[in-house]
């Protein structure tokens, strides 16, 4: 008999929960199980990863004759281009401490980079729209404690 | 009964609380958004209210709650207007009125369609306000009752529902279930102290912030999955809408479907771990099943819309009622709106509406004003929502990102809060791709930590003894409906159904 995955995506959904269940079991030996009766804070993840590793083993199994739609192709510039926008919010506006206005137009710019129908003029316009926005929104309305700049 | 005396100062209580300037306020920011949120697609309520959360901290805990159920009725509300108008369901709940609204509008009954959808839902809403305003109470006061292995139980219950009851494959919802109860525990266990999963990092060890879960697996994830779909072009075929009024006909046609809608929605609303989306095409199911002439369905029935669009707004107003009385959310939205309780310094739970009376009969008062301020901002200011879907999706996710990126950042003003939103998305991304579900793993990551503590209380009580959860009535009740519940399920003919009606037959 020849094995052959039948649904790629069954297949991997049961080795990733294989996965969560084993870090799960792996780090709670570190903490004491105790009993039944008095449940140390290792006992419900070791039973929670066991349980989770057994359901990923069966669903992984399965896919083996269930047959599935398999997976469709990851969509790398958006997910590469929003990650940035979005790290880079939290490297601005805190680590750099630029101010809320450099770092909501990072966000904007990033973002819209993320488009494939992407426009420079429309980024800039959308950025200083958002801006704009958010600043009363958010700094005038509801006094969040964040510098507009980094001066100040 | 007592409570129907008990009724008119509770009542009156609540309305005074609504009806005060600010609350009121409070309560049309809420329908404002909401419908907002419901007409745009691409933004769910869970990511909107996650978004929104962290700026309702400073809000006084009425106003803040208030404003939060607000957005999550008013969304069900703005759904339907998408739904019908260009076939695009704001959120899953109004998936189903696109099939018979939609059909509706390109006969240019669109008005008539949106008129009942919004008349249904009032009614629905209103029969919703009554039905927590007396339910709510005795539950309340059977749960003062609740042990540990009670709670345990209901919250294996709750958490099956909504396996069940979650679209693909039910052992996958199974799993995310686990893997959601894990990440629940993830910070300092309350018992021995000791931090867990915490892998070193100290910002850990006060646990992964609800904001950070939901904003990631639901927001970041959901726009990288839209995006992918290249820039949808959506119809959009009626700029005016003109004589908004139904018929006589229709309203015949309309009232029994409403009414029935309601019931079923009332139904899965209460029910923890079911909500509006099901409770939708049940009702949908059911209609076609009872109407005279089944081949009207998908030609612009409005039994299809009437029944449909009560039963999500009915659902989403009795998810209120565990949620409420139990402190057992019924959805991650609802976990939510327990999460903005806990910021508050309030505890969750049946002590609630003893203790502050004026929350809970707040709440409730000001949905049914809610409700019909979502009735005068749907009808006649239904062309400033038309205009706004003319807003194309590379101009609105943007604003998403920074709404998201300003909410994430400002619950505790740390980077790392953006970095996890950041791996939640990604993982959220992963899900999507392998078919995984990912509203049951949220529900169970709120209930994670409640889970454990009563597991831990049932088992000691009872010295170890796993059979307490069987020996208590109630208890074995609760687990005794799960089993009932999967072994329905499971059957092979309603399990066809299921797929059936859980596979969303138009894609949003």
């Amino acid at each position: 008999m020849q094995l052959k995955i039948k649904s790629q995506e069954d297949f991997w959904a049961g080795i990733m929960f294989i996965g969560f269940g084993l870090v799960a079991i792996v780090v709670a030996r570190d903490y004491p199980m105790g009993t039944a009766m008095r449940m140390g804070p290792g006992y419900f993840p070791t039973y929670l990863g066991v349980i989770m590793m057994v359901m990923g083993a069966i669903i992984s199994i399965r896919s083996l004759w269930v047959k599935g739609e398999g997976i469709r192709r990851f969509g790398w510039r958006g997910l590469f281009f929003l990650s940035l926008a979005f790290a880079t919010y939290g490297f601005l506006i805190d680590t750099m401490d630029v101010g809320f206005i450099l770092s909501i137009t990072a966000v904007v710019i990033l973002s819209t980079l993320a488009s494939r129908e992407f426009h420079w003029l429309e980024s800039l316009g959308l950025a200083a729209v958002l801006v704009l926005g958010t600043v009363a929104v958010f700094i005038w309305g509801l006094e969040m404690p964040y510098p507009l700049f980094w001066w100040r | 009964m007592e409570t129907i005396a008990e009724w008119f100062p509770n009542l009156t209580l609540g309305f005074s609380t609504a009806v005060s300037p600010i609350n009121l306020l409070y309560c049309f920011l809420g329908v404002f958004v909401g419908t907002l949120i419901g007409v745009l697609p691409g933004i769910g309520p869970l990511a909107a209210i996650a978004m929104l959360l962290p700026i309702t901290f400073n809000l006084p805990p009425v106003g803040a709650l208030i404003m939060l159920a607000g957005i999550y009725y008013g969304a069900q509300y703005g759904g339907s207007t998408t739904a019908i108008l260009v076939k695009l369901p704001g959120e899953s709940a109004s998936v189903v009125t696109c099939i018979d609204g939609y059909e509706m509008a390109k006969q240019g009954r669109a008005g008539p369609a949106l008129a009942i959808a919004a008349l249904g839902s009032f009614f629905a809403g209103t029969v919703g306000t009554i039905l927590i305003a007396t339910a709510g109470p005795p539950i309340a006061e059977m749960a003062l009752k609740f042990g540990a292995p009670e709670y345990f139980s209901l919250m294996v219950m709750g958490l099956m529902a909504s396996a069940v009851l979650a679209h693909g494959s039910l052992l996958k919802a199974m799993a995310m279930i686990i893997l959601g109860l894990l990440f629940g525990i993830v910070g300092t266990d309350v018992n021995s102290g000791m931090s867990r999963f915490a892998f070193g990092v100290s910002g850990l060890t006060d646990g992964i912030s609800f904001v950070v879960i939901a904003m990631g697996l639901f927001g970041f994830a959901e726009i990288v999955n839209n995006l992918e779909g290249g820039g949808s072009k959506r119809d959009l075929l009626f700029q005016k809408i003109k004589n908004i009024w139904p018929t006589m006909d229709d309203f015949r046609r309309s009232w029994r479907p409403a009414m029935r809608g309601t019931a079923i929605g009332a139904f899965f609303g209460t029910l923890p771990g079911a909500g509006p989306t099901i409770a939708a095409f049940s009702t949908y199911a059911l209609e076609k099943k009872v109407a005279k002439d089944p081949s009207r369905f998908g030609k612009g029935a409005i039994e299809g819309v009437a029944g449909p669009e009560s039963a999500n707004n009915a659902a989403a107003q009795c998810a209120f009622i565990p949620t409420l009385t139990l402190g057992i959310p019924g959805s991650g939205t609802m976990a939510l709106m327990l999460g903005a309780l806990t910021i508050q310094g309030i505890a969750p739970g049946p002590q609630v509406m003893t203790q502050r009376p004026e929350l809970f009969w707040g709440l409730i008062a000001s949905m049914w004003i809610g409700n019909g301020m979502l009735v005068l901002l749907n009808l006649p200011l239904i062309g400033l929502w038309v205009k706004l879907l003319t807003v194309p999706y590379r101009m609105l996710f943007p604003a998403i990102m920074c709404f998201m990126a300003i909410g994430v950042f400002s619950v505790n003003n740390q980077a790392l809060d953006i970095n996890m939103t950041l791996m939640f998305g990604f993982l959220g991304y992963i899900f999507v791709k392998l078919k995984c579900e990912p509203a049951p793993l949220i529900l169970a990551f709120v209930l994670g930590p409640l889970m454990e503590e009563n597991l831990r209380r049932a088992l000691l009580i009872s010295r170890g003894d796993a059979t307490v959860f069987l020996t208590r009535p109630i208890s074995a009740g609760f687990l005794i409906a799960t089993a009932l519940f999967l072994v329905i399920m499971l059957a092979p003919a309603i399990r066809k159904k299921r797929d059936e009606m859980t596979d969303e037959p138009i894609k949003a």
